[in-house]
């Protein structure tokens, strides 16, 4: 299975993903799944500037997404699935299964979020959402970086 | 509006504090570099943390990494705010430079910025 992770991160490509996941997996590319950022020249250039050169960094919105989703599963390099929130990632696992783990890295306070852990907060609603996918089948953990505990849905409610 | 560049320094978690604190200890000027740290902040609060430090006043930006939350957040503010640029890779000398030239224009001073900081990474 080439995408190693499946990531929630609203800080996007940072230094948790690029080396603390993106060493020990061995990842190749990211997948930046974001609609403003595929959007937008002047933020690619910027993701792209900010990116090690050895890891590629791709772009997507969520059609596009779906449609690469089963090239990039049997791509030879490990790759990494990134969303800033948890309504894109939900409608990605809905529309392009199968996503057998989703990775919540790292969820920001936001006006109606209540504090999970000290890197995940959650709207009742975004609670739901991951609970929902959950139940269709994706195993969804809180884990910031691969040395620490990963910490089940359940804990989050 | 003051005719000082702003000297805004934003890393991760207490490396911000330690050098700006580091930087005024050693120069002897207090109050002139503000620390802006990334702990527990989404990107656009990062952003926002660090444009209150700017005020709307001519900036440099002096962010740790080329790369991650404090990067992206303070090129984005970049874009959008006049007179403010970024430098990367902060440390000690550059800002120890920087607090005795903040009357450059901000291309100027962020450029004689990483001058300085790379001119400071040597191999004795």
């Amino acid at each position: 299975m080439p995408i190693v992770l499946y990531r929630v991160d609203d800080r996007l490509v940072h230094g948790q993903v690029v080396i603390g996941w993106g060493k020990p997996l061995n990842i190749g590319f990211i997948v930046l799944l974001d609609d403003t950022v595929y959007g937008s020249d002047w933020e690619r250039d910027l993701y792209r500037m900010g990116t090690p050169p050895e890891i590629e960094l791709r772009f997507a919105d969520l059609a596009e997404a779906v449609r690469q989703h089963a090239t990039w599963r049997v791509e030879p390099a490990n790759g990494i699935v990134l969303t800033a929130d948890v309504a894109t990632m939900a409608a990605f696992c809905q529309a392009a299964p199968p996503v057998e783990r989703l990775n919540l890295g790292g969820i920001h306070h936001k006006p109606g979020r209540t504090p999970r852990l000290p890197y995940v907060y959650l709207a009742d609603e975004e609670l739901r959402t991951l609970e929902a996918l959950q139940q269709a089948g994706t195993v969804v953990t809180a884990q910031d970086l691969p040395t620490t505990r990963a910490v089940p849905l359940e804990a989050l409610r | 509006m003051s005719d000082a560049l702003r000297g805004v320094v934003v890393a991760h978690g207490a490396l911000a504090v330690a050098l700006v604190q580091e930087a005024e200890r050693i120069s002897g000027q207090a109050g002139t570099l503000v620390a802006v740290s990334n702990e527990g902040g989404s990107r656009e609060e990062i952003e926002r943390r660090i444009a209150d430090a700017v005020a709307r006043e001519p900036s440099v930006v002096f962010v740790d990494m080329p790369c991650g939350s404090c990067f992206f957040a303070a090129m984005h503010l970049a874009r959008q705010t006049e007179g403010v640029r970024v430098v990367t890779g902060v440390n000690l000398p550059m800002l120890l430079d920087f607090l005795h030239n903040r009357t450059l224009p901000p291309d100027e001073g962020a450029a004689r910025a990483a001058v300085k900081g790379t001119d400071a990474i040597r191999k004795p």
